[in-house]
């Protein structure tokens, strides 16, 4: 048994071990669970994918004379952000687009430029175009204001994503006879590819399936800086089936996550565009798991075979929220480059990135092997177990006519 | 035998001439077109897999008449600044040109000498990082 307080004594020693989730599966296979939990004190897992309830807000500064942004309207290179707020404090998702963006017009849209490029293009460094249009008060009389801003004069700029990190997900495929385009990629007809998105073995939840060290207030890996896990995240589903190792079958536990901005790095904030679907934000997370006893450091040892994933078809099942599983597969198998559904073998992509996963673990532990980076004592659990209300679909009530 | 994959650009005043029956008739080439897009009296783009004994020979003859000849591994390139190593596109390109070897690593990789410049990997690349240069 260890405490968290003694792995970041050791840290600041230079005394402490500190290994990737990779690399823990090979200790555990020659020394086994007791010995390596004595000598590991930290494990470093890392993921890097497409995640659309991502954003940033800040605060641009006051103009001269002021405007009030906040109930009016303001757009970052043309695309529209959230003013919902005081005077100059706006919001940006990665999902954005412009107003006049052609959008599935021309279907499968092109989606080039979104909310998510924005926070790339700003974290580069890059100037981006501000353009207010406000109503006018007698405090803020100013209307219009139409300026370049980067990021390094902002008040504040943060990250803040309200879903990321997906404790398991699905893996895609697409049974009609058309091509689909979705967030998981462009899907083949008949069966004829299957997207997954999870880094398996080296995911965050994956080996901490139990939420035992990972919690509210836990310090992270985020976008190549230090942020913060700030909640659970949007759609949180710790009850999802289990199998026997605690690794959840389904899409299941998600983190609410928010750091610095301005310390981050777009090489690990990337705007991406999925044809035909949108624009969503790539975004680099990794967590450090002390490994306190032995339990922890059997969860972390965990493969990509005892990982189990579900085969959701995206042409009716997905879309009409129909909860069929075609198939049972285990990240070994999908990441083999082949699986077989239905009788018939398939080739498989990743739209999460391992080798982008694997970087963000060895960075991880680099940094806190050279005492960059101490672990912290979550300030709350993320909620699991029985009470935890399940995440449920839109109880729909249409309004009538009269209404 | 050579095989060779190359793309030609055609300046407009030689659209009308019959220059890839030449290659057959007097250098005894086998080619296979992989892409044309020749209109008239405008420049033309031809992507050519040229096998036989006298390949070289058939470029030179080509060049002689005036065309710019470039291999085809010229035409699409992965800018790996950009790439965000997801392998989304491993599995839409027909020729294994874009392929995962290192399945503990699972990086991606591009071979040119696969690639047929078929294009169709670029929408599907989510950072679009897959660029056709002509």
């Amino acid at each position: 048994m260890k405490t968290i307080a003694e792995i970041n004594e050791k840290i600041k020693k230079g005394q402490a071990v500190i290994v990737t989730a990779e690399e823990i599966i090979e200790i555990v296979e020659k020394k086994g669970i007791e010995k390596a939990a004595k000598e590991v004190d930290v494990v470093t897992t890392g993921t890097f994918g497409p995640m659309c309830s991502s954003g940033a807000y800040f605060n641009f500064g006051h103009t001269k004379p002021k405007i009030k942004a906040g109930g009016g309207k303001a757009y970052l290179n043309d695309i529209p952000a959230y003013t919902g707020w005081a005077a100059v404090d706006l919001y940006i998702g990665a999902t954005a687009l412009s107003d006049d963006d052609p959008r599935n017009k021309v279907h499968p849209g092109e989606f080039a430029y979104g909310g998510a490029h924005v926070i790339e293009d700003l974290v580069a460094g890059k100037d981006v175009r501000l353009t207010v249009s406000a109503y006018g008060t007698d405090c803020y009389p100013r209307k219009h204001l139409d300026s370049w801003i980067n990021i390094k004069d902002l008040n504040e700029a943060v990250l803040f994503n309200s879903r990321n990190a997906y404790q398991n997900y699905n893996v895609a495929v697409n049974l009609s006879d058309k091509p689909i385009y979705t967030y998981l990629g462009t899907l083949k007809p008949k069966l004829g590819n299957a997207n997954y998105c999870s880094a398996g073995q080296l995911s965050p939840l994956l080996n901490d399936p139990y939420y035992k060290t990972i919690g509210i207030g836990s310090r992270i890996w985020l976008g190549g800086g230090i942020g913060y896990i700030a909640w659970q995240g949007t759609q949180h589903n710790p009850n999802a089936p289990r199998l026997d190792n605690g690794v959840p079958k389904r899409p299941s536990a998600t983190l609410a996550v928010i750091g610095d901005l301005k310390q981050m790095s777009s090489k690990w904030l990337k705007g991406v565009s999925f044809i035909g679907y949108g624009t969503t934000l790539n975004v680099g997370i990794g967590i450090p798991i002390p490994i306190l006893n032995e339990e922890m450091l059997k969860y972390t040892a965990i493969k990509d075979e005892d990982i189990v994933a579900a085969v959701v078809d995206y042409s009716v099942a997905y879309p009409t929220g129909k909860p069929e599983v075609l198939a049972e597969v285990n990240y070994k198998q999908v990441k083999s480059g082949e699986i077989e559904v239905n009788g018939k073998k398939i080739p498989t992509s990743g739209i999460s990135s391992y080798s982008k996963a694997r970087e963000i673990a060895e960075d991880l532990k680099q940094k806190i092997k050279k005492g960059e980076f101490l672990l912290t004592e979550k300030v709350a659990d993320l909620p699991s177990g029985a009470s935890t209300p399940a995440f449920k679909p839109l109880n729909e009530r249409p309004v009538s006519k009269e209404e | 035998m050579t095989s060779r994959k190359i793309v030609i650009n055609f300046p407009k005043e030689k659209i009308n001439q019959p220059l890839v029956y030449k290659l057959i008739k007097e250098f005894n080439l086998v080619f296979n077109i992989l892409k044309a897009s020749i209109t008239p009296d405008q420049e033309g783009h031809m992507v050519l897999e040229l096998s036989g004994e006298n390949t070289e020979k058939g470029i030179k003859y080509l060049k002689e008449q005036g065309l710019s000849i470039e291999p085809l591994s010229k035409d699409i390139k992965v800018n790996w600044e950009k790439c965000v190593q997801c392998g989304a596109c491993v599995s839409i390109c027909p020729t294994g040109s874009l392929y995962i070897k290192d399945r503990k690593t699972m990086k991606v990789e591009f071979d040119p000498e696969k690639c047929i410049a078929c294009e169709l990997c670029i929408r599907p690349c989510p950072p679009r990082a897959i660029e056709v240069h002509y």
